[in-house]
């Protein structure tokens, strides 16, 4: 073994991967309606989106954003509460979860941002803003503080997604307002919001 | 001819409502283009030139009259995960002209004989797939779609599903992976999507920008669109300028202008006292060009030669102020993160490039190392089911190759500043 790598115990390089799979366990199956009680809400929306489908397992990403927003997360019982409505097994849904990175499959704090940092961003300070927006909030667990893959809004780079309204480009002095907004509630940086921001093209407007 | 054709008016406000598009003139190109003859319509279509908008710049009309006739269930997919970086150009459309694109998809699913549609849209567009909904539901209650649109006896349903951030699920097979609710696992082709797409049926899959194209088609002619632009790249295309330039953006321009009008004039040129380090004319996964590249006419055919592609259309633009292998590392970077995993060249390559480059910049490069990743890249390209791991290895491979004096003094630079106790990055 290699020194510098950082092992756990039995070898592992991966936490929580030591003990073995118990292979007597049969795997989880469709869980039974009957003991697995769900919200009337979310049921109900789960089966709106299954019923746009002509499979309803085309539901799957919709089902959990749903749970995702019901419990703050994709937890393992709001899984099991859409796996009941949806009639497949947990461990589909599980598996689907883990694949996107907008489905969280560990709690977090209510109050997302999600700065991108890729190239474009980058090219105009987006680290800085990162390491700037981390700053404010640290400590503060009700924050969803992310670096993210490209955002698709280089226009306005530096740009966050701020609960899902995108804004920018925010300049470093700014992020104390945005933060301090988003502790009482109020529309962060309303004038750099994207939805408000004119077409840059001179010719789309005569 | 200058005049916007995506763009036009895009601004005004309220256009992203039925009664203001209706009033411009929308929708007028739905009724005529349904009563026609299918194999007319992708004709007219084929002769417009129109390429896809997406990445690959194939010809719509040919894609669509791959479409097999027969009466099985057939489906037609628009990809909105415009998630290439660099790329913006669906989110602007979508967002203010929403309609525009569901006029010119009810067009394409006839052609294709769908009647099953859906707009595939990445989860981070939470905005605007709301603007599409809200759209929808004014185009269904005004009859543009839902059963016997507008008495013709053409159906047709439309469904916004929102993706939840995966970078895959932009290449069609893996969008229709994610679409039937699995991972977003891109498949192995042939059979490609025409023939056993979305739920096994034929599937005609089209970029935002590439179905936004066809009412402005129906409305001035094919032969009419077709002499814009230049040959083999016809019509107008709207280009993401970002990173290093002054007003960065959407334009639209006619395909077949100067690249350096692109970025100079259009898009403002680069911040006072900056000179141009390189440049990516079509998405991070596009091979970089250089200075040397501006008088190449920015088309499809024209990016192929100079040895890089149009590929989504997204110029991002880098100064001197920067190193090639700071952008080597945040774009090797991404498409590990993003790499399903499934094939192996793209897995390990993704992740091998991104040691190496981050061993030079902690001061441990060797001149072996550029070598070394050099021949990595090569044996990603053309390895794997899908382009993901081509898609970085095409730019990096640019980059070493165009680079490789920059790349060593990097190293050297590194090295001795290591050496001197400069902090290593965590």
């Amino acid at each position: 073994m290699s020194a510098g790598v950082p092992r756990y115990a039995g070898g592992s390089r991966v936490p929580g991967w030591d003990d073995a799979a118990d292979l007597d366990k049969e795997p989880a199956g469709v869980p039974d309606p009957a003991t697995t009680p769900v919200p009337p809400e979310l049921r109900q929306e789960i089966e709106a989106h299954m019923a746009k489908y002509p499979d309803r397992h085309s539901a799957a990403i919709p089902a959990l954003a749903a749970v995702q927003r019901h419990h703050g997360w994709c937890s393992p019982e709001g899984i099991a509460q859409a796996a009941a409505v949806m009639r497949v097994t947990p461990g589909y849904l599980s598996a689907v979860a883990t694949f996107y990175d907008m489905l969280e499959t560990e709690p977090v704090g209510d109050q997302t941002i999600y700065v991108c940092t890729n190239i474009s961003c980058s090219l105009r300070g987006a680290d800085a803003l990162l390491a700037r927006v981390r700053e404010e909030t640290d400590g503060d667990a009700r924050f969803n503080v992310r670096g993210f893959e490209c955002l698709g809004a280089c226009d306005i780079a530096p740009m966050a997604s701020v609960n899902n309204a995108y804004l920018g480009p925010i300049e470093l002095d700014e992020v104390p307002d945005l933060i301090a907004a988003l502790r009482e509630g109020r529309e962060p940086l309303p004038d750099k919001a994207l939805l408000r921001r004119a077409c840059a093209d001179p010719g789309a407007t005569p | 001819m200058t005049d916007k054709l995506l763009f036009e008016n895009i601004d005004e406000p309220g256009l992203n409502t039925l009664e203001v598009y209706r009033r411009r003139g929308g929708y007028d190109t739905v009724e005529p283009a349904l009563r026609r003859n299918r194999d007319e319509l992708v004709n007219d279509l084929k002769a417009s030139g129109l390429r896809g908008r997406g990445g690959a710049g194939f010809s719509m009309g040919t894609k669509a009259s791959f479409i097999p006739q027969g009466t099985m269930d057939k489906y037609l997919v628009c990809n909105a995960d415009e998630s290439e970086p660099g790329t913006f150009k669906d989110r602007e459309l979508m967002q203010k002209n929403p309609h525009q694109l569901i006029e010119g998809l009810i067009v394409a699913a006839y052609a294709a004989g769908a009647n099953r549609s859906f707009i595939y849209i990445r989860g981070e567009y939470e905005q605007q797939a709301d603007i599409l909904d809200a759209a929808i539901a004014e185009a269904l209650d005004a009859g543009y779609l839902g059963d016997n649109i507008l008495g013709t006896g053409f159906s047709l349903s439309l469904v916004v599903h929102r993706g939840a951030g995966a970078y895959i699920c932009g290449e069609e097979t893996g969008l229709l992976d994610s679409l039937e609710g699995k991972r977003g696992n891109p498949r192995l082709k042939p059979p490609f999507p025409a023939n056993q797409g979305l739920y096994q049926g034929p599937t005609l899959i089209n970029n935002v920008e590439t179905l936004s194209t066809i009412p402005a088609i129906l409305r001035m002619g094919a032969d009419e669109y077709a002499k814009i632009g230049v040959a083999g790249s016809s019509g107008t295309k709207v280009v993401s300028v970002s990173g290093n330039v002054m007003k960065p953006g959407n334009y639209e321009i006619e395909l077949g202008m100067p690249s350096r009008e692109l970025i100079y004039d259009v898009a403002g040129g680069l911040p006072p006292g900056r000179d141009l380090l390189l440049w990516f004319p079509g998405g991070s996964s596009s091979p970089v060009l250089t200075k040397d590249d501006l008088d190449v006419p920015y088309d499809f055919d024209s990016m192929a030669k100079a040895g890089s592609m149009l590929g989504s259309g997204a110029v991002i633009v880098v100064d001197d102020s920067n190193e090639v292998a700071d952008v080597a590392i945040k774009l090797a970077s991404f498409y590990r993160h993003e790499s399903c995993g499934k094939c192996t060249p793209c897995r390990e390559g993704t992740n091998w490039t991104v040691k190496m480059l981050e061993r030079m910049r902690d001061g441990l490069g060797t001149p072996m190392d550029l070598d070394i990743m050099a021949s990595v890249q090569t044996r990603i390209i053309g390895n794997c089911l899908c382009v993901l791991g081509d898609a970085m290895a095409m730019p990096i491979g640019s980059m070493i190759e165009k680079f490789r004096p920059e790349f060593e003094a990097y190293m050297e630079a590194r090295r001795e500043a290591v050496a001197d106790g400069a902090e290593v990055a965590a």
